[in-house]
């Protein structure tokens, strides 16, 4: 393997793709919202409990490459526990590393995709899952200001 | 069994400056020949001008050189009046322009659409959205086991209120060739037009588009050695006669009144604009370049890689073969891998210089029919040989044991 390709996908990637992480649906989420990559057919949703402004819970389920997959997964367990301004900062972070504007300062596991900036078609891949994510925190804030649910049930990214 | 090239990788100077490529993605473009290039910086160099504007010289050549195209491209085509070959960017283009311009005139509320579930897109979305317009009835003809049009479910569902049947001649996601004769019986039987998606047919096939019987012909030139933002739309003379334009501006009109225009001839009432003569040019050079080849020839040397990539591919292991057998399909193959991702799995190939197509192939209702949200498809053209077919499968097997076996 070229070492750009080991790079991009390192062993998390690969673990987090054959076994994702709290990959389920939510039935009693505040907010939720689909990703859609209509270049390549990748879809999913993610779904987030807030406590408040803290995500008590996140999941998703969906189809795609090991990247958007993986990525999905490991954002769901660095968000957890996190308030919405905190989950928007670490999702900036994370897009300057995969688009190669930062060095992943203080992103722990989710560094592992830096090799994504050298391949800057899958860096919709990589976003898919967090874009999603904060387009459910807008549908639940949507919701919980409506007071009847009616936020938008389907956000796609871009 | 080895297969040749049909063509000299040397004769496509992309080819030639990466010895090491595999291209297997024609089905999406295919790569140029020199003959093609040359021709379009020689118009460039020798006759450029607005054609069918000035009374000088120069114009006259690059009318000439337009018109003479017309003419090269009707006569591979099968098309005796050459009128009937409108320009356009290509099958998409060509595809939207019946759609919209004879659609919008000719279909109404109760009337029935029908395509097929093998549709690309560009012929299944503009029918989707003209049926919505106008409050007609949009109907799929799906598939049987094999991926091939059920032509019984078909002749069912073409009743005597079907306006138009749009089927595609070849498959460009699982590679089907669907029977022309049969389809264009079953619509014309229910007094509907039969129009044809030759995107994947005329680089491909020997196709004489007078014979096959359709009512309208669209097909792309940069699938077929060509430049791309040109193709065309063949249709029967009164059917474009009647057709009111889809495009207004230069050079379609006949005359304008300040209050009313009427149009000019065919083909130009549907050639608004200044003409992309340069990619005109280029595609007469590109089909004078097939028919050196010989389109049998074309037909025959791409089955030889189908069936060759069939046994090869069989031989890996977790790999299935979407689509017909491999004598009903054109130079397609399409398939899944071992649980991985196309998306990853055509990453993976790439490292090792293979480069084949990853995704929904523009066929999103297909891919739901065969419960896939993408497959990858390696497609063939002249250039390619066995050698090629073997890259695919040892580049296969690398993925499959660093990207599965390795992991587990």
């Amino acid at each position: 393997m070229s070492s750009d390709l080991e790079e991009l996908y390192q062993s998390i990637i690969l673990d987090h793709n054959r076994r994702p992480q709290n990959f389920r649906a939510m039935p009693d989420a505040t907010g939720h919202a689909e990703g859609v990559n209509p270049m390549c057919g990748d879809q999913l949703t993610v779904w987030l409990k807030l406590d408040g402004d803290r995500v008590a819970d996140v999941s998703f389920r969906g189809s795609g490459c090991a990247i958007s997959k993986a990525s999905a997964s490991l954002m769901t367990q660095a968000i957890r526990g996190k308030t919405s301004a905190e989950a928007t900062q670490l999702f900036e972070k994370f897009h300057a590393l995969v688009t190669g504007h930062g060095g992943g300062e203080d992103l722990g596991a989710l560094k592992a995709f830096s090799g994504v900036s050298r391949f800057p078609l899958r860096v919709k891949c990589a976003s898919l899952g967090w874009h999603a994510m904060k387009a459910a925190m807008a549908s639940g804030a949507a919701a919980s200001a409506a007071g009847d649910g009616a936020g938008p049930d389907r956000a796609k990214s871009p | 069994m080895t297969v040749h090239a049909l063509a000299p990788r040397s004769d496509f100077p992309l080819l030639a400056a990466n010895p090491s490529l595999r291209y297997l993605d024609s089905a999406a473009t295919s790569q140029k020949p020199a003959a093609v290039l040359d021709a379009i910086a020689g118009y460039y160099a020798r006759d450029n001008a607005n054609p069918h504007r000035g009374a000088y010289a120069l114009s006259v050549a690059a009318t000439e050189a337009y018109l003479g195209a017309r003419d090269r491209i009707a006569r591979f085509l099968g098309v005796a009046d050459a009128d009937t070959l409108i320009f356009t960017r290509g099958t998409t283009e060509s595809l939207n322009l019946v759609a919209t311009a004879w659609g919008r005139a000719n279909v109404r509320a109760g009337d029935r659409i029908i395509v097929t579930r093998l549709e690309h897109h560009a012929n299944f979305v503009p029918w989707q959205q003209l049926a919505l317009a106008m409050g007609a009835e949009f109907r799929i003809a799906e598939l049987t086991n094999d991926g091939q049009v059920d032509l019984d479910q078909l002749r069912e569902i073409a009743t005597p209120n079907t306006k138009v049947v749009a089927f595609g001649h070849v498959s460009n996601a699982i590679g089907t060739i669907s029977p022309v004769e049969e389809i264009v019986a079953i619509a014309h039987r229910a007094g509907a037009l039969a129009v044809c998606d030759g995107a994947q047919s005329a680089p491909h096939l020997p196709v004489r588009v007078d014979t096959l019987g359709v009512d309208a012909y669209a097909f792309s030139g940069h699938k077929m050695l060509g430049p791309m933002g040109i193709g065309g739309l063949v249709a029967r003379r009164e059917l474009l006669e009647a057709m009111p334009p889809y495009q207004m501006g230069g050079d379609m009109i006949a005359s304008v009144g300040d209050a009313a225009t009427s149009w000019n001839v065919l083909p130009h009432k549907f050639e608004a604009g200044t003409p992309n003569v340069e990619g005109a040019v280029g595609l007469a050079a590109a089909v004078a370049y097939l028919e050196g080849l010989g389109m049998q020839a074309v037909h025959a040397h791409e089955k030889a890689l189908v069936q060759y990539a069939t046994r090869r591919l069989a031989e890996v292991e977790e790999l299935q073969v979407l689509g017909p057998a491999p004598e009903l399909r054109g130079g397609v193959v399409s398939f899944t891998f071992a649980g991985i991702h196309p998306h990853d799995l055509s990453q993976f190939l790439d490292a090792d210089g293979v480069c084949v197509r990853a995704g929904h192939h523009c066929a999103q209702p297909l891919m739901r029919s065969l419960g896939v949200s993408a497959t990858t498809r390696a497609s063939f053209y002249v250039y390619n040989d066995s050698s090629d077919v073997d890259a695919l499968a040892d580049a296969l097997e690398l993925a499959r044991s660093r990207f599965v076996v390795g992991a587990r």
